[in-house]
């Protein structure tokens, strides 16, 4: 309950300096939820962002999940079997990724700008680890990599489309999956004109467990030995009580 | 209707699990096995990571052992002395099988060692089993009763530090029976299996322990295995998902009731004959998944390391 209350003025103190930047700027956005709940029935979220920009231009908006070490592994024929035989590690890997734009992103913004601001799957900046890393390699190892993520939903690999009413208003749709990691989103909404930025706007989503769920994953990982014997009491309990519904019934 | 796996960390429908709880319950209600070599590549089928697959079915395992071996137990068939020399051996060779699963985890090879691991075993066990079935349906229709030995003297009968076994009405080497448990413990650990399919044909074949005592004892020492692996895997890896292993369990009570009440209508070698083909269907798909190209040869796992 208290990491409830704690996420709730998080969210608050956000929108709030979100609101005092408005007055002055030519994008405002938001999005319509601060916080994702992974509760017992969680099967995914949308989150809808939605927001106003002045004048004539482009719209993209990346959404980044919190980012960390990933290791790849490529199999190879070990006398006749497929095992793991090589492993990259990329550091500062989002753990999510998705991008909308109004246009493709070819189209939005010169290489460089997607570079920098890392807008795209292929601009994203994974660092691999490691010293005299083969290039073709890293090639490889990243294709994997971004390969796998989209597999398990976790990388958009289309650019999501952005709606426009009256050259005003936009609004866009990002899909999060049921087996999105918890943490502290980035999602970034950039305004640009003639291909540079004009505008920028980073808003922070925290994707945290809620209730039930929450309190089990939290008491195995900080209570791991009282947790095994619990997980192993509660076992003997219902064997127990499984071998007496089974003499009841027969 | 779905839920979240808290531990898992992914979200299933909960009749899924309820079913596949339900058929492998149903199978070992059947067979009279535990049924884990079944439940743990299932869960690695759909999608739950080897690590919590292997420690969740060991906290599960633990409570289907206390339900089966409370029958036995009952009717005086369960061996305490031999299943408390079998789960000294139990207890070291898990605990070493829960060091090596993480070691192999560090360097990306665990779900090769588990395939492995169960296409070895499962083949031999499979193997055996069926031509044992066999020669005894071919034994039955020529029906030429012989006499068994009632005990062979090999080898390990001259091992120091000998116990005598009343129930088992055996006088043997401790060495024996602990280097069985310890090796089967290091295959419950890695496998997320109670390692009754190994155990049972140890205790007759190389113990020479009578039939009526071995399922008993198996399943008393395999609470204490599984108990200990659920214990480590929950301290060293935070991979026991109490919400599934009860799911799971839910489904297997019931489908347990259902395959005991079919196993009557089959005879003794006829069981063991599907059982033995359904262990070697297993040990095929695994083997099979080994030496088929993947579908991508590249793979990703959270965190850094070699």
């Amino acid at each position: 309950m208290r990491r409830l209350w704690f996420l709730a003025t998080l969210s608050l103190i956000l929108a709030v300096s979100a609101g005092q930047a408005r007055a002055q700027q030519e994008l405002v956005a938001d999005l319509s939820d601060h916080l994702v709940a992974i509760t017992t029935g969680f099967t995914g979220a949308d989150v809808l962002l939605f927001g106003a920009v002045e004048g004539e231009g482009e719209i993209v908006v990346t959404m980044a999940g919190p980012r960390g070490d990933v290791t790849v592994r490529r199999k190879g024929r070990v006398v006749g079997v497929w095992a793991n035989v090589e492993a990259m590690t990329f550091a500062n890997t989002p753990a999510f990724y998705a991008v909308a734009a109004t246009r493709p992103l070819e189209a939005v913004a010169p290489e460089d700008v997607r570079k920098r601001q890392e807008i795209g799957l292929d601009n994203l900046a994974l660092r691999p680890v490691g010293e005299d890393l083969d290039a073709d390699a890293v090639t490889d190892f990243r294709d994997g990599l971004i390969r796998n993520k989209i597999a398990e939903n976790l990388f958009a690999a289309e650019v999501a489309p952005i709606n426009v009413l009256s050259n005003r208003l936009f609004r866009t749709r990002i899909t999060l999956p049921a087996n999105v990691a918890t943490g502290v989103y980035t999602v970034s909404a950039y305004y640009l004109r003639d291909g540079s930025a004009v505008h920028a706007q980073t808003t922070p989503l925290v994707v945290s467990k809620i209730g039930v769920g929450a309190d089990v994953f939290l008491f195995a990982h900080s209570y791991s030995a009282a947790y095994g014997l619990i997980a192993i009491v509660i076992a003997v309990a219902a064997g127990w009580l499984a071998a007496w519904i089974g003499r009841k019934v027969s | 209707m779905h839920i979240y796996l808290p531990i898992a960390e992914l979200s299933v429908n909960i009749f899924l699990i309820l079913g596949m709880g339900g058929a492998v319950g149903f199978l070992s209600g059947l067979f009279g096995v535990g049924g884990g070599f079944l439940m743990t590549p299932l869960l690695i089928f759909i999608g739950v990571p080897p690590a919590v697959a292997v420690g969740t079915e060991a906290n599960q395992i633990v409570a289907s052992s206390v339900s089966g071996v409370i029958a036995h137990w009952r009717r005086g068939n369960v061996d305490f002395r031999m299943g408390g020399v079998l789960l000294v051996g139990g207890f070291a060779g898990s605990s070493v099988g829960v060091w090596a699963f993480a070691a192999l985890r560090e360097v990306g090879q665990i779900d090769l060692a588990i395939k492995l691991c169960y296409v070895v075993f499962l083949g031999i066990i499979g193997g055996l089993m069926l031509n044992e079935s066999a020669r005894a349906m071919l034994r039955a229709r020529s029906s030429t009763p012989r006499r068994a030995k009632l005990h062979q003297h090999t080898w390990f009968h001259g091992l120091p530090l000998k116990m005598r076994f009343q129930r088992s009405k055996l006088y043997i080497s401790a060495i024996l029976p602990l280097g069985i448990g310890f090796f089967v413990g290091i295959l419950a650990a890695l496998m997320g299996v109670g390692g009754g399919f190994i155990m049972v044909p140890a205790m007759i074949y190389l113990l020479g322990m009578p039939t009526s005592v071995v399922v008993g004892t198996s399943l008393f020492q395999i609470i204490f295995v599984t108990a200990n692996v659920t214990f480590l895997q929950a301290v060293n890896t935070q991979t026991v998902d109490i919400v599934l292993a009860l799911l799971l369990l839910a489904g297997a009570v019931f489908g347990a009731q259902v395959g005991s009440r079919f196993a009557g209508r089959l005879k003794g070698e006829e069981l063991r004959g599907l059982l033995a083909l359904m262990v070697l269907a297993v040990c095929a798909k695994l083997g099979y998944d080994l030496v088929a190209t993947p579908e991508d040869l590249f793979s990703i796992t959270d965190g850094g390391g070699h």
